[in-house]
């Protein structure tokens, strides 16, 4: 299944004088899809896609991005790229057809195609109505989609984003994302770094998740999801240390782990069906049950899994089976 | 692909920015003026007192203070406007503004020679504006000059300025690309402009220096640009509140080959900090 690679990326490794940030990543992006780099800041994300957009250099490992060479070849990748930074990296003082007109001519767009093109862009991100007003007045999700409009400005295959909704409120968030997908409909492979477990899950075809300059793993949502089991089941009982060893026990029930007031169990069958069974077996063994939670995993629950860690998501609820306060890593 | 004309586009984009802030735009053009105006006026009264008792050196054209000194101006305000035309690349990185440029497929070449063309395009409006409002209040430039010679001395003296102000653009982005923030860029600024605007013949002859001073007055790029400035808007050969002066086209010719090196040393200069440059 699935187009061939139109980035391939083995064996990247990257270094700020002793501090190794990237160690050794090998990852494919497959042509039309939506690609997510998943993980926590400081996981070193960012310093992998600034090597694939030539702001940093290739230290060490190979990189082929829309059948170029990084090391040989860098100015038929900046060609081929379209890039949304993290941070807003629009000039306050210019206007938003301004800074469409500076991007063409940077890369040496014909006047014409620019003038079709920026009339084109400002309507997909629906900013017609402000392209003569300074950038300065803009609300951050309106710089958003005016940061992805120059993005596609020449056309590029990849679309690199780097956190596009970074400090955005929900509902823009959503927005952003179906402008997202729209863009990815056009036919343009999208490459997404996030640490927003929702984001990555709704968006993306395949996901990689990143953790201390490593890849921990790769898959499609679904089936990271479905590597942690069926169901997880959240139980909290009168003798949780007790309840664990019985349940260990029970042949469907695969990993468990012991949370600050309950515990948590991977299971290998449809939970519905399993959760009375788990019960029963608990009082009759004279554990009293207080509180009962099921729920398919969530990426939140595979970073856990795969990392031992939490990754605390703003736009997430904190469920029970997100809860516990040890080993946050500041956002 | 048109590469070579891509440092147009960083060109365009500065001059955008200039022209957009009026408050900016008038007090950079109103400032030199007021200087020629007040300094230049209260300087050359207290020298028409101090010279009165003197008398002039026979046979040489005397000029005023005024016109001396409204050449000085000229090359002070070329040189501050200069010395901060790179400063933008310091302000575009840290507002990573810089980012755009730095993963676009233009060299980087261009964007030194853009900013530089638009530091030298704001030299050119500045001395223009000097000129004439110092025409206007008496400076005595291109006197008995034929229409087509204050031409030609247009041209030298905007040769001398371009050259010169390009220079200091690119001294002051190789200073801006070396930075990490703007702290003690006010430091670094002063640092460099005060011992160049002081140990030149921008407001005083340079004639009575002590030795010491009169050799590094000579290996200034200032002196050099106050030489050209002068040749063209005054003329060869003429005295100032006593003191002769004296341009033969040998000493116009090695200041313009002066500052023509030190342009050029600066520009590698630049290219070779912003190429070290990491933009993230």
């Amino acid at each position: 299944m699935g187009s061939p690679p139109i980035i391939e990326v083995s064996s990247l490794f990257h270094s700020y004088g002793e501090t190794e940030a990237v160690r050794g990543v090998s990852f494919f992006v497959r042509e039309g899809e939506i690609f997510s780099l998943l993980g926590p800041n400081g996981a070193g994300k960012s310093t992998v896609i600034n090597v694939l957009i030539t702001l940093l250099p290739l230290q060490k490992g190979n990189v082929t991005i829309a059948g170029y060479d990084l090391a040989r070849d860098p100015a038929h990748v900046r060609r081929s790229i379209g890039i949304v930074f993290q941070e807003v990296t629009l000039d306050r003082d210019m206007t938003c057809r301004e800074i469409l007109e500076f991007h063409g001519r940077l890369y040496q767009m014909p006047a014409a195609e620019r003038k079709a093109r920026i009339e084109e862009l400002l309507a997909l991100v629906e900013l017609r109505g402000k392209a003569d007003t300074l950038t300065r007045h803009l609300s951050g999700g309106m710089k958003r989609r005016l940061e992805i409009a120059r993005g596609l400005m020449t056309r590029p295959r990849i679309l690199f984003l780097d956190e596009p909704t970074i400090g955005l409120d929900p509902q823009t968030r959503r927005r952003m994302w179906d402008y997202i997908r729209a863009v990815n409909r056009e036919g343009t492979t999208i490459f997404l770094t996030t640490h927003y477990m929702d984001e990555a899950d709704s968006l993306s075809d395949r996901i990689s998740i990143m953790d201390h300059g490593t890849i921990v793993t790769t898959g499609t949502g679904w089936e990271l999801k479905n590597r942690l089991g069926e169901d997880l089941i959240y139980l909290e009982t009168s003798d949780n240390a007790r309840a664990r060893d019985v349940l260990g026990g029970v042949p469907d029930v695969g990993e468990l782990r012991e949370k600050s007031h309950g515990i948590v169990a991977m299971v290998k069958k449809d939970g519905t069906f399993l959760l009375p069974v788990l019960i029963e077996r608990l009082i009759s063994e004279g554990i009293r049950v207080h509180a009962v939670n099921l729920k398919k995993p969530s990426l939140d629950d595979v970073f856990v899994h795969y990392t031992g860690r939490e990754l605390r998501d703003e736009g997430q609820g904190r469920g029970p089976l997100q809860g516990g306060p040890a080993g946050v890593r500041p956002g | 692909m048109r590469q070579w004309t891509g440092f147009l586009t960083i060109y365009w984009r500065d001059m955008l920015r200039f022209f957009r802030f009026k408050t900016l735009l008038v007090s950079s053009l109103v400032q030199p003026a007021l200087w020629l105006a007040f300094f230049g006026i209260a300087m050359s009264a207290n020298f028409a007192r101090l010279s009165s008792g003197m008398a002039p050196l026979p046979g040489i054209r005397e000029v005023g203070y005024l016109t001396f000194m409204a050449a000085g101006v000229i090359a002070l305000t070329t040189l501050f406007t200069s010395l901060f035309g790179g400063i933008v690349i310091l302000f575009d990185k840290n507002w990573g503004l810089m980012r755009e440029v730095m993963a676009s497929p233009l060299p980087r070449g261009h964007v030194i020679v853009g900013i530089g063309l638009s530091g030298m395009t704001k030299s050119f409006i500045q001395v223009s504006i000097i000129t004439a409002f110092g025409i206007l209040i008496g400076v005595e430039f291109f006197s008995g000059n034929t229409p087509v010679q204050v031409l030609v001395s247009l041209l030298g003296m905007f040769l001398f300025v371009g050259i010169f102000s390009l220079g200091f653009v690119f001294l002051s982005s190789a200073i801006a690309a070396s930075l990490e923030s703007p702290e003690g860029l006010q430091g670094i600024m002063t640092l460099l402009s005060l011992p160049l605007f002081f140990v030149s013949n921008a407001l005083y002859p340079a004639a009575v220096f002590p030795p010491a001073l009169s050799a590094l007055s000579a290996a200034n790029p200032l002196t050099h640009l106050i030489n050209g400035v002068r040749y063209f808007t005054i003329g060869p050969d003429f005295q100032v509140i006593g003191v002769h002066y004296a341009l033969s086209v040998q000493d116009v010719a090695l200041s313009l080959g002066v500052l023509a090196v030190f342009t050029a040393a600066m520009f590698g200069i630049a290219l070779w900090r912003f190429g070290k440059a990491v933009v993230t």
